[in-house]
């Protein structure tokens, strides 16, 4: 396999809230092009990783870069803007807009019409929001969400909704896209879709992907490099094969979550 | 029947400088979900800017007009960034708590400034016709008040299609349900909160020269005139753009009519309703509606539901 150079460098990054340790020197890449996971525990700090990476949280120390730009502190909306587009673990959509309106909120941020512009709706103006809205249809058509165009979130099924948000984070055209349990709560069946969405996400729209997740099955199925965390410090990493062979994964990741 | 139409008219140009206060109360609310008391006191500001340049500084007064009405936007965008900034994050309480502070303070400074005596804010509308006003066949209309009527109504239009069609808009409906994660959508949520500041500054101040021009005269209790878009606004529903110009309109065109017919009123039932009765008709108004619809006439409830 050719080497891949890294889009995402997490570098010796720790961060504790008063006196609990979320993460203790953590390290990893994710590659060009590559599907990576992170899998651990309840409260191995894999969520704390996304919020560092999506500019929520503010490490105490190390460093994270993204392409040749060091992203640490910066504001979490000019880090959507470089191209990192994530999903919360709780589904988190605008409930007061219509699924297309979702998806539209990301292409917006690549526009480049002015306040004026808008105001006076000039054919700058109408351009983008042209192009805006057929942007937001090439999402929908991939997703297959056709026929809840115009519903309000807030009405459609538990599995359309994680799809919508997926959408909306494609929306922002992204190089890197932080997906946090994408298949929490689903049945099995709804599980495959996810994944197969996924995998289409990095192969045909060549976007890498960084993924958290508590289903085994699917991490392991689609991941190319996994990273596992326990009580916010690293424990192993390499590929699927390698990761459930470890015997400190066995005994942290497996063996605690078998009563 | 003449009477009735011409008092009605008046309802409604008076319900149009209204809903631009209103919609400052509407739009700074959709886009930071804070109420801002401080909308009586901008409108009053910018009148105050504006009668400043044009009889203090001696500016041209159209200019005077235009410089008063973006500085005020100027100011809104300032109260943003120097106090409600800080404020990001905590209960909408304390913020609306916050914005009635502001309210107090502006109007404090601009008291002093006012005097005891009511000022003239410089413009010509007292010289247009017979005392500012002019006839058509049977009617009698102010020149100022059908200003106010035509240029409530282009901004309306303008607003309109802003917040429609343009991604302002739609960032804006988006910060309003959740700032952390507009943010992770690469919305600026700073800039949307500016600038629903600053529409909300602009709008106060074009409200407030209605108010106060002509022989309306600036007081220290002209900022009454604009407080009193904010049963219009409940009436609508709070985060509802349509909402706020329909209850503006109603309460334009009760207290107008309220003014006009209170003798009559008074007469037939044979009782007393009291000096400025037409000033608290809106709110009976308002009681009412409430009563039966809690979130206004247009508010979130409804869109919830479709």
């Amino acid at each position: 396999m050719v080497e891949l150079s890294s889009l995402l460098k997490f570098e010796d990054v720790s961060l504790s809230f008063g006196g609990i340790t979320a993460l203790k020197n953590v390290s990893f890449d994710v590659k060009e092009k590559s599907i990576t996971s992170i899998i651990g525990p309840n409260g191995a700090g894999k969520t704390s990783v996304f919020n560092c990476i999506s500019g929520i949280y503010s490490p105490d120390s190390g460093n994270i870069f993204f392409e040749d730009a060091n992203i640490t502190n910066m504001r979490p909306n000019k880090i959507a803007e470089l191209g990192i587009a994530r999903t919360f673990q709780n589904i988190e959509l605008f409930e007061n807009l219509s699924v297309l309106e979702n998806i539209l909120t990301g292409v917006h941020r690549r526009l480049d019409y002015g306040i004026l512009s808008g105001l006076f709706y000039s054919s700058k103006a109408k351009k983008g929001e042209l192009y805006a809205r057929k942007e937001a249809e090439d999402i929908i058509d991939f997703l297959e969400i056709e026929e809840y165009r115009y519903s309000y979130v807030m009405s459609l099924p538990y599995g359309i909704q994680k799809r919508v948000e997926l959408g909306r984070a494609l929306a922002l055209a992204p190089k890197l896209i932080l997906l946090d349990e994408p298949a929490a709560g689903m049945n099995n069946e709804e599980t495959e879709d996810i994944a197969r969405f996924i995998i289409d996400i990095n192969e045909e729209l060549k976007i890498s992907v960084l993924l958290v997740d508590h289903d085994m099955n699917m991490v392991t199925d689609i991941a190319h490099e996994i990273t596992v965390l326990n009580f916010g410090e690293k424990i192993a990493d390499g590929t699927p094969n390698e990761v459930i062979e470890n015997s400190s994964v066995i005994e942290a990741y497996v063996g605690s979550s078998k009563k | 029947m003449t009477f009735f139409i011409q008092v009605f008219i008046e309802g409604i140009a008076l319900g149009a400088v209204y809903s631009l206060v209103a919609l400052g109360f509407v739009i700074i609310f959709k886009a930071t979900d804070v109420l801002s008391f401080a909308q009586p006191a901008l409108a009053a500001l910018g009148a105050g800017f504006i009668c400043y340049f044009a009889t203090e500084a001696g500016i041209n007064f159209w200019l005077s007009l235009l410089i008063g009405i973006f500085l005020t936007g100027a100011v809104g965008l300032l109260i943003e960034r120097t106090v409600l900034r800080q404020m990001v994050g905590e209960p909408v309480f304390s913020v609306a708590v916050i914005t009635i502070g502001v309210d107090i303070l502006i109007r404090t400074f601009l008291d002093d400034w006012i005097g005891d005596e009511p000022r003239f804010l410089g413009d010509s509308f007292t010289s247009y016709g017979n005392f500012g006003s002019f006839s058509i066949g049977e009617f009698n209309f102010k020149y100022l008040e059908m200003a106010g009527l035509f240029v409530a109504f282009i901004v309306i239009l303008l607003l309109n299609l802003f917040f429609k069609k343009s991604r302002y808009g739609l960032a804006m409906l988006a910060t309003s349900f959740d700032q952390e994660t507009a943010l992770a959508q690469g919305i600026n949520v700073g800039r949307v909160f500016g600038l629903a500041w600053f529409i909300g500054g602009l709008l106060a101040a074009i409200a407030g020269f209605v108010f106060t021009g002509g022989f309306n005269t600036l007081t220290q209790l002209s900022f009454v005139l604009a407080l009193r878009a904010l049963p219009a606004v409940v009436i609508g529903g709070l985060d509802s753009i349509p909402g706020a110009i329909i209850g503006s309109l109603i309460i334009g065109v009760t207290q107008s009519l309220a003014g006009y017919y209170q003798y009559s009123i008074e007469e037939y039932f044979d009782i007393n309703l009291g000096l400025g009765f037409s000033t608290v008709a809106p709110y009976i108004i308002m009681f009412f509606i409430l009563l039966v619809k809690p979130e206004g006439l247009f508010g979130t409830k409804e869109v919830e539901r479709v």
